[in-house]
């Protein structure tokens, strides 16, 4: 079965390499057995789901019904949906307008101490954003932004700016000089040499740097939490809610829990060779 | 000596030579500093929107931090200087955290990279299949933490419905109450679950970095496949590992969902950022007492930071000499 002809590091022989093969499916699909568990869990009943584990049965899409309909009381699947993304997105966004200028000025064009700036950035992500939330609750309530999709957007414009500066700069770090040199003597201005010769090189940088900054985002829960419970509800505030101390309920949650990762899931596996480059950063080679 | 440059000709014919060597360097130290501007000016906004959002907060924790202010029972804001510095150096539960962070922070980057370093091994290689085991392995970082959280303990540590303790059954072994008896230990096996994939990625590319043409070489040269590995791939990796403790330490020593989430904030899993949280919105209400566990907690992380920030500059270093 296994067509292991060519074994780079170990396992020079066939049977070694099919060993190796099988062990890692094996480790494979311990790593995913917790998230497979969570997906079958969902269609099952609730009776099925809470006992002894039942491998075989039939599907039933009740789970995913009642939890995605309106029940006063409780924000709703679409309204939840709705806020996530319009958050994550308008925050990404964001993020990528400013860091793209910033990590030019940081690479293709430095500022004479960019490495100090690049410190900076990277610093503020060693500050607790525990340690920050009190004076930013309170400036929020100030600002009348509680509860409003904004407190949030701006906090994960700040929480992912600095890795999206660092990514992108050294994606930049790999567009030619001479490239941008000559764009330049051509008269091109700034904004152009921008445009037309850097954006195409780190396109693929751009869209890496742009996810992990959406999985970031998406998955965050703790400010979410603080600042933002009732009428700008997320999706990881809203799947907490299914835990219940009075009745059986993993089969519920198994379905909002589903429901909820299936877009940062599916965009990380379509994704993910560019995000293995983004996440080596280039930065080391 | 008589060619005509029509590059140096017009240079000469802009700064003719009765210039004063005064006014020609004065325009050109305008030229450098527009020059410096305008390289400065696309950093701005993305500097100038961080400071505002970290630093105010900062600053007025530091204030906080100095003030006598306990929402609930609701009393006035007094100031008082350091008193609650002085406090909490001798608050035993506030050392209980700091511990707990460490032993937490520490266990999770270094299992994690050991794991990924051992998964990215097995996925360095070419069989049939390997894109779908990687597709698998790198899933549980896209997991929202919370979710993780709430399905390791509802399905998989559960002492009567978790997969763990009905395989544990099936050996003929007594059903175990994981997150009760081992809190802090589940958590951690938590965050290596979602991390190992994150730093398997890392390595993973630094092991695809590898030059054929000198593994080739040293492996025609008769070498061992632990030397190849011990003398070749390690130094290779180094950076790449480093990389990976970092970034490790940046997103874990922060970690709160987890605790929430699957060990319902028990004792022995109080990290720092849980206690400062407890101490204020959390419950506690004791703002002033708060920010300054805040501020402490600030400070050490800049000295970890600064370590670190080393290590970083390290990497960087190395790009010099590219």
């Amino acid at each position: 079965m296994s067509k292991s002809t060519d074994v780079a590091d170990f396992g020079s022989n066939r049977f070694t390499g099919a060993l190796l093969s099988g062990f890692t499916y094996l480790l494979g699909f311990m790593f995913f057995f917790p998230i497979l568990w969570m997906v079958l869990n969902a269609f099952k009943t609730e009776a099925d789901a809470n006992g002894d584990p039942v491998f075989f049965f039939e599907p039933t899409l009740d789970q995913f019904r009642l939890v995605t309909e309106d029940i006063p009381g409780r924000a709703s699947f679409s309204a939840v949906y709705t806020n996530s993304f319009t958050i994550v997105v308008v925050s990404t966004v964001i993020v990528m307008i400013l860091a793209v200028p910033a990590a030019f000025a940081l690479s293709v064009r430095p500022i004479a101490k960019w490495r100090d700036v690049l410190f900076f950035f990277i610093s503020t992500k060693f500050l607790p954003v525990v340690a920050g939330i009190l004076p930013v609750y309170i400036i929020g309530r100030e600002l009348d932004l509680l509860n409003t999709r904004w407190s949030l957007i701006i906090m994960y414009t700040a929480l992912n700016l600095p890795l999206a500066v660092w990514m992108l700069r050294s994606f930049f770090q790999e567009v030619p000089t001479e490239l941008i040199e000559a764009a330049r003597i051509d008269g091109a201005s700034l904004r152009s040499q921008l445009t037309s010769v850097v954006l195409p090189i780190v396109a693929p940088g751009l869209a890496a740097t742009g996810l992990l900054c959406f999985i970031f985002a998406w998955n965050e829960f703790f400010l979410s939490l603080q600042l933002n419970t009732s009428d700008a509800q997320t999706a990881s505030v809203w799947v907490t809610g299914f835990e219940s101390q009075r009745e059986d309920f993993i089969a519920k949650l198994s379905a909002a829990s589903t429901l909820v990762v299936l877009p940062v899931v599916l965009a990380g596996w379509v994704a993910q060779k560019r995000m293995i480059r983004g996440l080596a950063m280039g930065a080391i080679k | 000596m008589q060619t005509v440059d029509p590059v140096s000709d017009e240079v000469s014919s802009n700064a003719p030579s009765e210039t004063p060597s005064n006014v020609r360097s004065e325009a050109a130290k305008k030229i450098q500093k527009r020059d410096a501007w305008s390289r400065r000016i696309p950093l701005l906004p993305a500097l100038i929107f961080l400071i505002a959002v970290t630093q105010i907060p900062f600053v007025l924790s530091i204030y906080y931090s100095l003030t006598e202010w306990t929402v609930n029972p609701p009393r006035p804001r007094t100031f008082e200087g350091v008193e609650n510095y002085t406090f909490a150096f001798t608050d035993d539960f506030f050392r209980d955290a700091a511990w707990v962070t460490a032993k937490m922070t520490f266990w999770s980057v270094v299992l994690s990279v050991l794991f990924g370093l051992g998964m990215a091994m097995l996925l360095d290689r070419k069989f049939r299949g390997v894109g779908v085991v990687r597709t698998l392995v790198l899933t549980p970082f896209l997991v929202m933490p919370v979710v993780a959280s709430l399905v390791w303990k509802t399905q998989m540590f559960d002492a009567s419905f978790g997969m763990i303790n009905w395989f544990t059954d099936q050996l003929g072994l007594e059903p175990y109450e994981f997150v009760s008896r081992r809190p802090l230990w589940s958590v951690i096996a938590v965050l290596v679950w979602q991390w190992t994939p994150f730093m398997m990625l890392i390595l993973l590319a630094g092991l695809q970095s590898q030059s054929d043409s000198v593994l080739e070489a040293a492996r025609v040269d008769g070498a061992t496949k632990w030397g190849i590995f011990r003398q070749i791939t390690l130094p290779h990796l180094r950076s790449y590992i480093e990389l990976c403790a970092l970034l490790g330490a940046i997103y874990l020593i922060q970690v709160f969902d987890h605790i929430v989430g699957l060990a319902g904030g028990v004792a022995s899993t109080r990290n720092l950022p849980f206690f400062v949280y407890r101490t204020s919105i959390g419950g506690g209400w004791r703002f002033g007492e708060a920010s300054a566990y805040s501020i402490i907690v600030v400070v050490i992380t800049i000295i970890f930071a600064t370590f670190g920030l080393r290590v970083l500059s390290g990497l960087l270093e190395g790009e010099d000499a590219a």
